[in-house]
């Protein structure tokens, strides 16, 4: 068994990633400390999705993907032969772009990680259901619904679902790919501000599109261009002081 | 031009009214000549007196229930492994996928001369419900792979990653995640394939004989179905009961279909993707 009970911290050196012939990720080295929420930004196609995904393995899922390099959560490498990828995914949470929620009902779709971790008694579930709605403030819209299916919700409620039905899990860290991109303002300022409370106990790391929200919301920023690593470090500094040309030009959105 | 125009909209306009008047011309004929001779004897006699398709009932019912329970298993099963553990890539799905569009597209006759030399000749069971129960299977089996695979196919991505990215193994995605989701087409696919079974006659002629005048012993005993009915009953002279049978028959089919979209939207309902 692997242990995620120590620092949470991402570590990762020299790491290549090729889908077949594409060099898709070039030589990135980055420190992600925990508890804290780092944002990703950059063009598209530059390799952000890529990246995050190789912190729960989904790239596991794709034919002809390789990947070289050191990765660790903690003093758990991600790669090892010993690493239970499905105990990995229940600790490394990701939340996609579009609102995936499962065609069942609300509650269903929040049980399923802990009944997929054997979790059967019925009180016990209720518990993690009702903790996990209020995790991700969606509590109140829908504790009198929770046996209607999910895809009855809105946009950005179903949005809040699957960060509940992540949170489920229990995970250290979470991934979170453009969670917001989909969404109407309000709907992600709430998504924000539970990033904010998530923080103090769950690692974070956002690929994001909307420099504001970057600036609002993440501690560390790394930006990306064509597969490497430009440039990374606290979000204040990033924004006031880029140390690249290419970074300033892109977050003063003169291209990308 | 003008003219050219409207000559060819009449011209289409007749084609039309043709296919409507021998659509309805069919049922209609049916209906009227077959809906006055259903009677008790017809329908649950014994056959002693006047002709009864009790026989074919069972026949059909056996007949059914042999096809679906080795064609379903056997169907769901290969299009989940093309679908979910070969990514429907490779060479290995090129060669089922040629072979079950194949195999869908011959006549049924040669399913049934298959049957005959196999079951009734090479294994000896001579006419027998079983052994056309199985051709049957064979014959319905390609279809149901391939709209079990379409099912599949149909399931967003975007479910199977959210499972996974929860931890769940590969198995619990398929039977919790992925078959519910497509189960609405699956089912919808195995009733329209049951339709097939229900109605098919070409097969059954050369497997289970034609013995119309006896309720089946058991599942060695040869028997007979609606189809068959249908066509011994006219070509013996009772015309009238072979319309009524048509009756009978017609209202199957187009119940199982009914049944069909149905069950379709209502497990698509229950699952919350249609209101
Ligand atoms: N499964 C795949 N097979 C082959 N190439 C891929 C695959 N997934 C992504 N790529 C390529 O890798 C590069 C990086 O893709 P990625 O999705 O990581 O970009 P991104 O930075 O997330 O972009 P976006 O902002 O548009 O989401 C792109 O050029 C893309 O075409
Ligand atoms: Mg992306």
């Amino acid at each position: 068994m692997i242990d995620f009970t120590g620092k949470m911290n991402i570590s990762v050196k020299d790491c290549n990633l090729y889908y077949g012939d594409f060099h898709a990720l070039k030589n990135i080295n980055i420190e992600i400390p925990e508890k804290q929420v780092t944002a990703l930004i950059g063009p598209s196609g530059c390799g952000k999705s890529t990246f995050l995904k190789i912190l729960n393995r989904m790239n596991d899922l794709v034919e002809d993907c390789k990947i070289t390099g050191s990765f660790k959560i903690g003093n758990i490498d991600i790669f090892d032969k010993e690493t239970d990828i499905n105990a990995l995914r229940k600790n490394v949470g990701m939340v996609f772009q579009k609102p995936n929620p499962f065609p069942m009902s609300i509650y269903d779709n929040i049980a399923f990680a802990p009944r997929t971790f054997g979790i059967k008694k019925r009180s016990e579930l209720d518990e993690i259901v009702e903790n996990s709605l209020r995790r991700a403030s969606i509590w109140d819209e829908v504790k009198d619904r929770l046996k209607k299916s999910a895809l009855g919700m809105s946009g950005g409620q179903q949005q809040r679902l699957c960060i509940a039905r992540s949170l489920a899990a229990n995970p250290k860290i979470l991934l979170m790919d453009e969670p917001t991109s989909a969404l109407d303002p309000i709907s992600t300022g709430k998504i924000e501000e539970l990033m904010e409370e998530l923080k103090k106990d769950l690692t974070i790391v956002i690929v994001t599109h909307n420099m504001q929200q970057a600036t609002r919301i993440a501690d560390n920023t790394a930006f990306f261009l064509l597969g490497e690593l430009i440039e990374y470090g606290a979000t204040d500094d990033i924004f006031s002081s880029p140390g690249d040309e290419r970074t300033e030009r892109y977050i003063t959105g003169r291209f990308g | 031009m003008r003219k050219l125009y409207s000559a060819l909209k009449i011209i289409c306009l007749v084609a039309l009214g043709i296919t409507l008047i021998c659509l309805v011309a069919v049922i209609a004929y049916v209906l009227i000549k077959g809906t006055g001779k259903l009677s008790f004897d017809l329908l649950f006699g014994d056959y002693k007196s006047s002709p009864s398709i009790l026989p074919a009932f069972v026949g059909m019912l056996e007949l059914v229930a042999i096809a679906s329970l080795i064609a379903v298993p056997i169907g769901v099963a290969s299009a989940i492994f093309l679908v979910e553990y070969t990514n429907n890539k490779g060479k290995l799905v090129r060669i089922i996928q040629v072979a079950t569009e194949t195999l869908a597209g011959i006549p049924s006759i040669v399913y049934g001369l298959f049957g005959y030399l196999i079951f009734v000749v090479a294994f000896g069971w001579g006419y027998s419900i079983i052994g056309g129960g199985i051709t049957l299977a064979i014959m319905i089996l390609p279809t149901i792979v391939r709209s079990t695979q379409e099912s599949l196919l149909s399931v967003q991505g975007g479910l199977r990653e959210g499972s996974y990215a929860l931890g769940a193994s590969k198995v619990r995605t398929i039977f919790k995640i992925v078959l519910p989701s497509a189960s609405g087409g699956i089912v919808t696919a195995i009733i329209l394939a049951i339709g097939r079974v229900v109605s098919e006659s070409a097969v059954l002629i050369l497997t289970i004989g034609m013995v119309v005048n006896k309720v089946p012993q058991n599942l060695l005993s040869p028997g007979t179905s609606l189809a068959l009915d249908i066509y011994y009953f006219a070509s013996n002279g009772y015309r009238d009961e072979a319309a009524a049978t048509s009756v009978v028959l017609l209202v199957f089919v187009i119940f199982l279909n009914l049944l069909a979209s149905g069950i379709g939207k209502l497990i698509k309902k229950s699952t919350g993707e249609e209101k």
